[in-house]
């Protein structure tokens, strides 16, 4: 993690998302999209990191990403997903639903497809709409599914006019984010600390599962799946705490890891080395966590690494799902390890399993590594995609790094 | 009052007419409205057609500038290292960080110029151009005064090291010679090229002797006949002392040397060494520091301040700081000879020479169209504890002042208004007040904004902010029939009235519809349930339900019970609980169950005895 550039962009940054490369593809990620938010006038822009011809004095490609083509977006650009190489689709905060087609003869971007009232509120005892923010997109083609504060859960086709399917008052609270559990199963997360599923096959309004942070009903903010193990969930919440989830059993989260100290905006497996976690922050912090427990001398390496950055702090895990929390006081600036023995023989018995549901504390190790040199205001948005991460935050700056595990 | 510093400046609105119709204003944080009223004295039969339009009238327009949101992002990231650097720390190390954040506020300055400018030269409409173009000129002023008051106040140089740096403050800003070099040097025959000499006249006003050196050697091999006179020039050049930073000689060493050198130079003048060639003896008057000879190099010199280093360079290189206001205010008279008067820069410069902060930051507040410069300026100025014994006639120190009108400038653009927070932050006396005035006026358009601005007042305590805010969106959801969302953030403000309005909606509903919605809320409200007594009737009915649904039937009874003597149910519900108590009346049970049931019907016959005797005492009085 030496060179992470940063470029500071004129509008608040809400989210960001790597083009996925064609099936196949040996090329590492060179474009992504990102959305704005709370500006006058609001924009969809896809920026490109791969080189333009120049070459820097050292032979290496210039590290600024440059931007390819924008468009107009109306309201808060609340969340945004590639539908497929071409498409985006966006969630604003005027409850429409838009899809952008980018075309690379010209580069350019256009409307392609717009569904404007997805969602909307419903006065008390009057037919009267008033828009409603749609706080969360999720794209598996030719599937849309959209969430959002009204609470309603709406499944789009791309190639159809209206939603196929849409669940009204779905959830009593908002609806912060939602994702594919596997395919007609999707997860969303609400405001009262709810991970709930359901299941499309099943007509009526009612989730199939409900899981729940206890006690406090602190709101969960974002989630995401594990690429492989599609029972493990990730969950982020209000109060920075990063929650895993194994959907298959339980109504409680396997294990809680105190992390930020502010809302947590933003989870994500890494897609293709889901060892690594990464999340971002309302504090102004990026984190990467490495669960990755095979080489011992790698820890080593990692542990030096983490001494140079400003401030990973320790997270400690604490909880299997029969026991109630028990929080231990935060650890040093960069102590990083929570295992006092190694046992190797064991992790490789484990490693079958995943690393994130072990729930023994002396075998798990995770180290944090913060990615940003310093804070201030929050960063947004993250993604991952082979050795590439791009954040974006509310201080107008995008960083973009290609050399995630060097 | 103090007096005026100057005449206001008019900014006429298009459109208002204020000869025929009376104006109205109100002022607001960081922006005034102002429209034309239908009020008239004379005439009131007569109704002139007045301008529609409200208008805003903003103060810090910069900040509305898409180049400049960079500068104020980038730069609000130095001013919190700057505010976090240790108090502690004293001495070099703590000179040297302020040294190093003064260059991170300036490189981010340049780094907008260069923009601009960038964007000055693409602009396809002319107009356009131009205010990029003016824009970049006062970035460059900016980063002018910036650099001269590092070195002054911030760096503190001491006599001879003080004229190395003004020496690179003035080739950092006078930097057309670096074109003209390239253009020389690019040319067939650089000795004949028709800006040769200039070249190396510049080049000698800047003190860089050993390019103007390898200059002179080109003309040498060209014309052999003048090649004596330039070897001499070349070695006066080579041998004139300077102080370079690794050389541990003393001033006064060096003062000797040059005294020595001065009268070499002295003497090939008196010699006319370089009578055959104008251009080497007008060279070596510059050189002695003559100021008629620098005089007539004005076009080159291009500025006074360039003037004023050169002078010094060339004839006192040792100058004391506490000299430098002589110099120059007398290069200043000297420059410009009577022909001009001193613009707005000129006097801020003038007054750092003097060491006078308070007036360049005055004179800047005034020249320039934003505060960020002067609340940043002053801002690290503090730091350097150079401001302490200031304090203005009206609310807190001059630089809590300048931070809070920066910061209310932030506050009153659409999308700044996050940077504005960490201002405030850093105002102790009156930074609280403002921040609680300006945090209210956000528009809360998506729950997610509302969390980022709850986030804000949490973290600072800001208690009446936080119930405001969320009794705002529990209103708002209350009015979008979101009973869920409603109570939630009920809960979340600790408003009890509030909750228990939401938590009486519910159970009308449930009376009307005869099931319950939002259910994945209310069984699990957990705690919460104790804010208010009808939201605990809530929860605890609703659990009734599950009990009963789950044909728990005895629990279900003496929840029902305690329901009932608890006296927490409101009293329309009484109704709804006796009929749900009936099929449990009915139930052939245990004992236990029955103890209960005879409660309940003494409990509820002793009721309705109760509201009979009421109903016919009140049915005498009427």
């Amino acid at each position: 993690m030496e060179e992470i550039y940063a470029k500071f962009v004129s509008q608040k940054i809400s989210k960001t998302r790597w083009r996925p490369l064609p099936p196949g593809s040996l090329q590492t990620a060179e474009t992504f999209a990102t959305g704005s938010w709370d500006n006058e006038e609001n924009y969809i822009s896809l920026w490109s990191i791969g080189d333009f011809g120049n070459l820097d004095s050292d032979g290496g490609f210039e590290g600024d990403h440059q931007l390819l083509c924008d468009i107009r977006h109306h309201g808060d650009v609340m969340d945004l997903q590639f539908f497929d190489q071409e498409r985006i689709v966006a969630a604003s905060s005027t409850g429409c639903v838009t899809v952008f087609l980018h075309h690379p003869n010209n580069q350019t971007l256009s409307v392609n497809q717009q569904w404007t009232t997805a969602h909307y509120h419903t006065g008390p005892g009057s037919p009267s709409y008033s828009s409603a923010p749609c706080t969360g997109v999720v794209c598996n083609n030719p599937e849309i599914v959209t969430v959002g504060e009204d609470g309603r859960i709406n499944l789009f086709r791309a190639d159809h006019k209206e939603a196929v399917r849409t669940i009204d008052n779905a959830d009593s609270s908002t609806l912060h984010a939602v994702t594919f559990l596997r395919t007609p199963e999707i997860l969303t997360v609400n405001s009262i600390g709810q991970l709930k599923i359901w299941d499309f096959r099943q007509q009526g309004n009612e989730p199939s599962q409900i899981l729940s942070l206890t006690g406090d009903r602190v709101p969960l903010h974002c989630v995401d799946r594990h690429p492989n193990q599609q029972h493990v969930v990730a969950t982020g919440g209000q109060d920075g705490m990063l929650s895993i989830w194994d959907v298959r059993q339980g109504t409680m989260p396997v294990s809680l890891l105190k992390a930020h100290e502010a809302e947590m905006w933003e989870v994500h497996f890494h897609p293709s080395n889901p060892e690594h976690l990464f999340t971002c922050s309302e504090d102004g912090s990026l984190w990467h966590w490495d669960a990755s427990t095979d080489v011992p001398e790698k820890s080593s390496l990692f542990h030096q690494e983490m001494s140079s950055h400003y401030a990973a702090q320790a997270a400690l895990k604490l909880l299997s799902s029969s026991n109630l929390p028990a929080w231990a006081s935060r650890g040093g600036r960069s102590s990083t390890f929570l295992s006092h023995s190694i046992s190797n023989q064991a992790n490789v018995h484990q490693s079958v399993i995943s690393s994130w549901l072990s729930t023994d504390p002396a075998k798990d190790r995770i180290e944090i590594t913060s990615l940003l040199p310093s804070r201030s205001l929050s960063v947004n948005t993250l993604d991952v995609l082979g050795p590439c991460l791009v954040c974006g935050t509310d201080a107008e700056a995008i960083y973009v790094t290609r050399h995630l595990f060097s | 009052m103090e007096e005026l510093d100057g005449e206001p400046t008019v900014t006429l609105i298009p459109g208002v007419n204020s000869k025929k119709n009376q104006m109205y204003f109100d002022w607001g944080p960081g922006e005034m409205l102002v429209c034309e009223t239908s009020f008239n004295k004379k005439e009131k039969s007569e109704m002139v057609p007045s301008c529609p339009f409200i208008y805003i009238i903003r103060k810090d327009v910069d900040v509305y500038s898409q180049i400049l949101r960079k500068l104020f992002n980038e730069s609000h990231g130095i001013f919190l290292g700057l505010q976090r650097i240790d108090e502690e720390l004293t001495g070099k190390s703590r000179k040297s960080q302020l040294v190093r954040v003064s260059k991170n506020y300036r490189s981010v300055i340049r780094a907008c110029m260069e923009e601009m400018h960038q964007v000055a030269i693409a602009a396809k409409d002319p107009a356009n151009g131009r205010q990029f173009s003016s824009q970049v000129s006062i970035l460059s002023a900016m980063e002018l005064i910036w650099n001269l008051c590092e070195i002054l106040f911030i760096e503190v140089a001491p006599a001879g090291p003080l004229l190395l740096h003004l020496l690179d403050w003035v080739r950092l800003h006078v930097c057309e010679v670096d074109s003209l070099s390239a253009d020389v040097l690019g040319s067939e025959n650089p000795s004949k090229h028709d800006s040769f000499w200039n070249l190396v006249t510049i080049l000698v006003l800047q003190g860089r002797l050993d390019e103007a050196r390898q200059m002179l050697s080109k003309e040498a091999d060209a014309s052999p006949a003048s090649a004596g006179i330039c070897r001499i020039m070349g070695d006066l050049m080579r041998t004139m002392p300077i102080l370079s930073p690794g050389n541990t000689q003393t001033l006064t060493e060096l003062e000797l040397k040059w005294q020595h050198w001065h009268e070499e130079c002295e003497r090939y003048l008196q010699d006319s060494t370089f009578a055959t060639s104008p251009h080497l003896e007008s060279l070596l008057k510059i050189m002695l520091g003559d100021e008629a000879a620098l005089l007539e190099q004005k076009e080159l010199l291009s500025n006074w301040y360039h003037f004023l280093v050169t002078r010094l360079l060339y004839s006192n290189p040792t100058v004391k700081p506490i000299d430098l206001h002589y110099y120059a205010q007398s290069s200043l008279d000297l420059f410009l000879g009577g022909e001009s008067s001193p613009e707005p820069l000129d006097n801020i410069l003038l007054a750092a020479f003097e060491f006078d902060i308070h007036q360049v930051i005055k004179e800047c507040s005034i020249a320039l169209s934003n505060w960020w410069f002067v609340a940043h300026l002053t801002d690290l100025l503090d730091h350097c504890k150079l401001l302490q014994s200031h304090n203005l006639y009206f609310g807190s120190n001059m630089r809590e002042f300048l931070l809070l009108e920066y910061a209310s400038g932030l506050f009153a653009h659409p999308s700044l208004w996050q940077l504005g927070v960490d201002y405030f932050d850093y105002c102790p006396e009156l930074g609280r007040v403002s921040l609680e005035l300006h945090i209210e006026r956000i528009p809360l358009n998506t729950e997610q904004k509302a969390l980022k601005v709850l986030r804000i007042c949490e973290q600072r305590q800001m208690t009446e902010q936080v119930r405001s805010i969320c009794k705002i969106l529990a209103m708002k959801a209350v009015r979008n029939n979101r009973l869920g969302s409603a109570l939630s953030w009920s809960i979340r403000a600790k408003d009890a009235a509030f909750a228990t309005l939401v938590s009486d909606r519910f159970l009308r509903d449930y009376c009307e519809r005869g099931c319950f919605s939002d259910l994945d809320l209310i069984d699990n409200l957990g705690p919460a349930m104790m804010l208010s007594d009808r939201l605990t009737f809530l929860g605890k009915y609703r659990e009734f339900h599950r009990m009963y649904g789950e044909k728990r039937f005895a629990d279900a009874a003496s929840l029902l019970l305690s329901l009932m003597t608890s006296r927490i149910a409101p009293r329309s519900f009484w109704m709804t609980l006796l009929t749900d108590a009936l099929p449990l009346l009915e139930q052939k049970q245990d004992d236990d169950i029955e103890t209960t049931k005879v409660e309940m019907l003494r409990l509820s016959l002793a009721r309705n005895l109760a509201r009979a005797i009421i109903r016919e005492g009140s049915l005498e009085g009427s």
